[in-house]
């Protein structure tokens, strides 16, 4: 009995190691830069932030360029633009990884500050949140499995379309094939899974994301583009929060006009 | 003076609006739960045959001589399999064992002999396996419930081992079970919420769908808790009855 009362405490002692690493892992990935003379841009209480001094960012960590997990921590290039954009704020950036379809929910709870998750600006998204002008342009694509009859949109129509639930490509699919053929998954991959091992037909999701998957079963699937119209990634911030909607506009545009904006995105896109 | 309470309820009525009415979004919730009902039922057949087989496996007493080798070994065998089935199924999360039957048993595994399996398929068979283990358990406690002098009785009066067991033990089992079989169903009822993870728009993904479209979760989330809530209300409702009626048996 004794001999188990050793391993036990062993145990627990190894268990109450591992929550001390956890609970320092959630610290705010980025501490503002002090030691450098650049001055914070904006009065940062001034942009009605939920915890004054930090910038809230709910995102995604499942749309690889833009972000996936590494390491432990959220990369990508919507991570890497916001914690430079906090950076240039003078806050510190937390972000909060998420389900996709969560994320306007979250910001209209205050849970959030902003979305940056490879957001597209739609109309209907605008009635409930308010988007800094667009960062990025992209489309959808169509992922099939190699020997597929699908080559166009068109051909999309009542066939069994996999998808990540509350993005553009779920909407698209709704109105080629009737709700009962659509396949909405937590994340892109799991969808192309679903489309490898034959469980729905195709796979409607932005382009870079579809890239990457496309390469990772080169010899399985292939990727159709331009076959959808072009849509604009922006950051959203709650409805009317003009203040900090106005200060990422100036970050990135700042971030554009000395190239860091553009080495970011060179660094994730190829 | 009542400002606060009208505004409320036109705030109120407007989510409900554009959460239930706007655009027939109201379906995805009838659909959804056609599609938990329907899950829920073909699981529970499922679920209650192997768990009859199951229980009466995992009942096998080894100690009590076999025919001969061979049945002894076939026995051993099956409660091994019986015992390993209920362990791993009641240690592992239904939502995990969802994902690995769609994703690697059907996704991968068997893919080249059933190419085209529809998802309800493959999650009332995975709902089913994981409900059998349970109804395992509730059958074989109702079982070991009835008197020993009933399986002598009917030994005794010429029946063999497995006519006693099917026509004599198992009805006065499934009987004194009931109630923990209806509640086990309930049970099932609310786990079908983890459809949503193979695709599956089942009642509860019907409502995070309505707030993804509509930007607002709070009323389809709350006409979902309701719509869960009336039908295990029906359900407990039904077995009240059935009770009732049993007992008048007595």
């Amino acid at each position: 009995m004794k001999k188990y009362a050793k391993l036990l405490a062993a145990m627990m002692a190894v268990l109450m190691l591992m929550f001390c690493f956890a609970a320092c892992g959630s610290e705010p990935t980025e501490a503002p830069s002090t030691d450098d003379n650049e001055a914070p841009a904006v009065d940062t209480s001034a942009l009605n932030l939920q915890n004054d001094g930090v910038l809230v960012m709910g995102t995604n960590a499942e749309f690889p360029p833009f972000e996936y997990e590494e390491g432990g921590a959220v990369v990508g290039l919507d991570a890497e633009m916001m914690e430079e954009v906090a950076k240039r704020l003078g806050v510190e950036i937390e972000i909060k990884n998420m389900a996709f379809d969560s994320l306007p929910e979250a910001l209209t709870a205050k849970e959030i500050d902003c979305i940056a998750a490879g957001l597209t600006v739609r109309p209907d998204r605008e009635e409930v949140m308010s988007f800094t002008d667009g960062y990025y342009v992209a489309s959808q694509s169509i992922i099939v499995k190699k020997d597929s009859a699908i080559a166009t949109a068109d051909d999309l129509t009542d066939k069994k379309i996999g998808c990540q639930s509350g993005t553009t490509g779920s909407f698209l699919a709704e109105e080629y094939t009737d709700v009962a053929n659509i396949s909405g998954f937590a994340n892109g991959a799991l969808a192309v899974e679903a489309l490898v091992n034959g469980q729905v037909d195709a796979v409607i999701i932005d382009n870079n994301p579809a890239n990457e998957y496309g390469a990772q079963y080169a010899d399985q699937v292939v990727v159709i583009e331009g076959q959808f119209e072009d849509e604009t990634y922006a950051v959203a911030v709650a409805k009317d929060n003009t203040a900090l909607c106005d200060a990422i506009n100036d970050a990135i545009e700042a971030m554009k006009a000395d190239g860091t904006f553009d080495t970011i995105v060179a660094k994730y896109i190829k | 003076m009542f400002d606060w309470f009208f505004d409320a309820a036109a705030g109120f009525s407007d989510a409900v609006y554009v959460s239930v009415i706007k655009e027939d979004r109201y379906t995805y919730l009838l659909d959804g739960l056609w599609v938990s009902l329907q899950l829920t039922f073909f699981a529970a057949l499922i679920g209650v045959a192997i768990g009859l087989l199951v229980a009466v496996a995992k009942l096998q007493n080894l100690d009590s001589p076999s025919k001969n080798r061979v049945t002894g070994v076939i026995r051993k065998w099956l409660v091994g399999l019986a015992n390993g089935y209920v362990s791993i199924i009641r240690g592992t999360p239904a939502v995990v064992q969802l994902l690995v039957i769609y994703f690697i048993i059907f996704g991968r595994l068997l893919q080249p002999v059933f190419p085209n399996v529809p998802d309800l398929a493959i999650a009332a068979i995975a709902f089913g396996i994981n409900s059998g283990a349970y109804v395992a358990e509730i059958i074989r406690a109702g079982i070991m419930a009835v008197d020993k002098g009933q399986t002598e009785a009917g030994r005794s009066l010429g029946l063999s081992g497995a006519k006693t067991m099917i026509f004599i033990i198992i009805p006065q089992a499934i009987k004194n079970v009931l109630p923990a079989l209806v509640n086990e169903l309930i049970v099932l009822f609310k786990e079908t919420s983890v459809a949503g993870y193979i695709g599956m728009m089942d009642l509860t993904k019907g409502a995070t769908t309505i707030g993804s479209v509509a930007y607002d979760y709070m009323i389809p989330l709350l006409c979902a808790a309701y719509i869960y809530f009336l039908v295990t209300t029906v359900m407990t409702a039904g077995m009240n009855k059935l009770e009732r009626r049993m007992r008048r048996g007595d």
